[in-house]
């Protein structure tokens, strides 16, 4: 099996097979947590360090894990995995925790975290699996983060409101108004507001790659 | 069956039916309605029409635009139009401006185009904005003005463009409104109706002449009107039965609110509505079931554009079960 460059992995990860965007893997969290910056920046970075530590201790079980046993054994490493980033978002991000509560532990749940083990951690080395799932997690971060800020400023006209319970009293300052005297338009911040802002970046990204593959390949007019 | 066939000889003339004649004869049967809407609660009834056509047609135009397509036909076919005018009347006559251009972007923008233009949408335009901004905006589509005090052209001009208008202190709530409130306080639904003149029933009566006239014409079939009295009925009758005091009659919700308006002229929809002839009975009867419910149990006042929205979703599904089958052809 060829071995996928660093590079390549790299980009699949964080555009070409975007899970939000391209893969559509994910989209629980992906649409229910992204209704402020904040709370989508803390889910996005738990998910990336879920995905790194899964995809290396599955890459590390690939030889022992029979066929039959592989489903199983993921779902144990996984699970463990994702109780162990509870567990500490609990202790140190006390506040946090208490936002984001029920889709921490249904990160398990995430078939992002499936999908790359199964597509990719099961078959490369652990070096590689690091890679991959953390591209892939910085793919996910990225849209979620990307879905969180616009819900929040048509939703609330607020951006990052609630910065200090994830970073720390410093990121006070970091909690700013966008628009003064907003009275809030409730669908954005109802899920209808998540699935519209999705739908808007899948066709952004459409467009993008669109105008890419036109520009690699001119008009056939020109060319004969 | 045994309806007689008669043919003419020729030359054969087609029938001039095009969107633009359907459309426009679904806006002169709103005439009526209309007119006693604008009697009631003063000019700004039109103003909120003629305001939502203005950012319906511009939108069109854009949409149109971007996506490639000619303007002239899809400009003149009345379709934005008439989505505008639906979805004005739903509102306050002194509703902002700004309500009507956020309906129209989430009706013409996204209900409409990004579902493939006139024909290709799914849900019904008009109710897709109507029900976004009635979830969006809900203490403004709430407050409509008292029925014998018209509201002075200054003080509507500042409403709907300056946002000056003190809405509390001159709002006054419509029967549902009243009804759920009072309920909610634990009284009865005749204490609930002790200032409800019945007047309602007259404005259902204008959307009824409005839409017998198009069952006329043929623009609207028969099965969705008898479809939402049945829908209504089955709902209202039972539990008005099961508690006269806690329950509104059938009459009454049947004559309140926007029931017969949607009856007539937005469940009747072509495009997302069901095209087989129990589809529309049954995607009637869900519209005016889902109405009673919502105004019943659920936490809106009115419940038609929630109702029709939903049946859309159900639309395709009703026509796939209920596909006539040809004579001859197994089940």
């Amino acid at each position: 099996m060829s071995e996928m460059s660093a590079r390549t992995i790299v980009r699949d990860g964080l555009w070409s097979n975007n899970t939000g965007l391209v893969a559509l893997l994910g989209l629980c969290p992906l649409l229910a947590v992204s209704n402020s910056a904040i709370n989508a920046l803390g889910l996005g970075v738990a998910t990336v360090l879920v995905l790194t530590l899964t995809n290396v201790a599955i890459s590390l079980l690939r030889r022992f894990a029979s066929d039959d046993m592989r489903i199983p054994a993921y779902v144990v490493v996984i699970a463990a995995t994702v109780t162990c980033v509870e567990l500490a978002m609990n202790a140190w991000l006390h506040e946090m925790y208490r936002v984001l509560g029920i889709f921490i532990p249904l990160i398990v749940t995430n078939c992002a975290v499936m999908g790359r083990a199964e597509a990719f951690a099961a078959r490369n080395t652990p070096a590689r699996a690091a890679l991959d799932g953390f591209a892939v997690g910085c793919g996910f971060l990225a849209v979620l983060f990307a879905i969180g800020c616009v819900r929040e400023v048509v939703g609330r006209g607020t951006l990052f409101h609630g910065a200090a319970n994830l970073l720390g009293p410093w990121a006070a300052a970091l909690e700013t108004t966008v628009i003064a005297d907003y009275r809030g338009f409730l669908p954005a911040v109802l899920p209808l507001g998540a699935f519209i802002v999705l739908a808007l970046l899948i066709a952004g990204k459409n467009a993008l790659d669109a105008r890419a593959r036109n520009r690699a390949a001119p008009p056939r007019e020109a060319t004969a | 069956m045994a309806r007689e066939f008669r043919l003419g000889g020729a030359p054969h003339l087609p029938a001039a039916t095009s969107v633009r004649t359907v459309m426009g004869k679904v806006l002169l049967a709103l005439l009526p309605g209309v007119a006693l809407s604008t009697a009631w609660h003063g000019p700004g009834v039109l103003l909120q029409a003629a305001l939502a056509c203005a950012f319906a047609l511009l939108l069109e135009a854009a949409m149109l635009r971007l996506r490639g397509r000619p303007l002239r036909p899809f400009l003149g076919d009345l379709s934005a139009p008439l989505t505008a005018v639906l979805f004005a009347l739903c509102l306050p006559p002194w509703a902002p401006w700004w309500i009507a251009a956020v309906g129209m972007v989430a009706a013409i923008v996204f209900a409409k185009h990004l579902y493939g233009g006139l024909g290709y949408n799914l849900f019904n335009p008009a109710m897709v904005g109507y029900a976004l901004v009635l979830v969006a905006f809900t203490r403004e589509l709430s407050g409509w003005p008292p029925l014998d005090a018209p509201i002075p052209p200054g003080a509507l001009l500042d409403g709907v463009f300056g946002g000056g208008v003190p809405w509390d202190a001159m709002a006054q709530a419509t029967p549902l409104d009243t009804l759920r409130d009072q309920l909610g306080q634990g009284r009865t639904v005749a204490e609930a109706q002790a200032g409800d003149d019945g007047r309602s029933a007259w404005l259902a009566l204008a959307w009824t002449l409005g839409g017998l006239w198009l069952l006329q014409q043929r623009v609207i079939h028969w099965h969705v009107p008898v479809g939402v009295l049945a829908g209504v009925l089955a709902v209202a009758l039972p539990l008005w039965l099961y508690d006269t005091g806690r329950h509104a009659s059938p009459w009454f919700h049947l004559t309140h609110g926007a029931l017969a308006l949607g009856a007539f002229f937005i469940a009747t929809d072509p495009v997302s509505g069901a095209a087989t002839p129990r589809g529309r009975l049954l995607f009637g009867a869900g519209v005016g079931a889902m109405t009673v419910l919502v105004r019943t149990f659920g936490a809106y006042p009115d419940g038609v554009a929630f109702g029709v929205l939903l049946m859309n979703a159900c639309a395709p599904l009703l026509d796939r079960w209920l596909k006539p089958r040809p004579f001859g052809h197994a089940r």
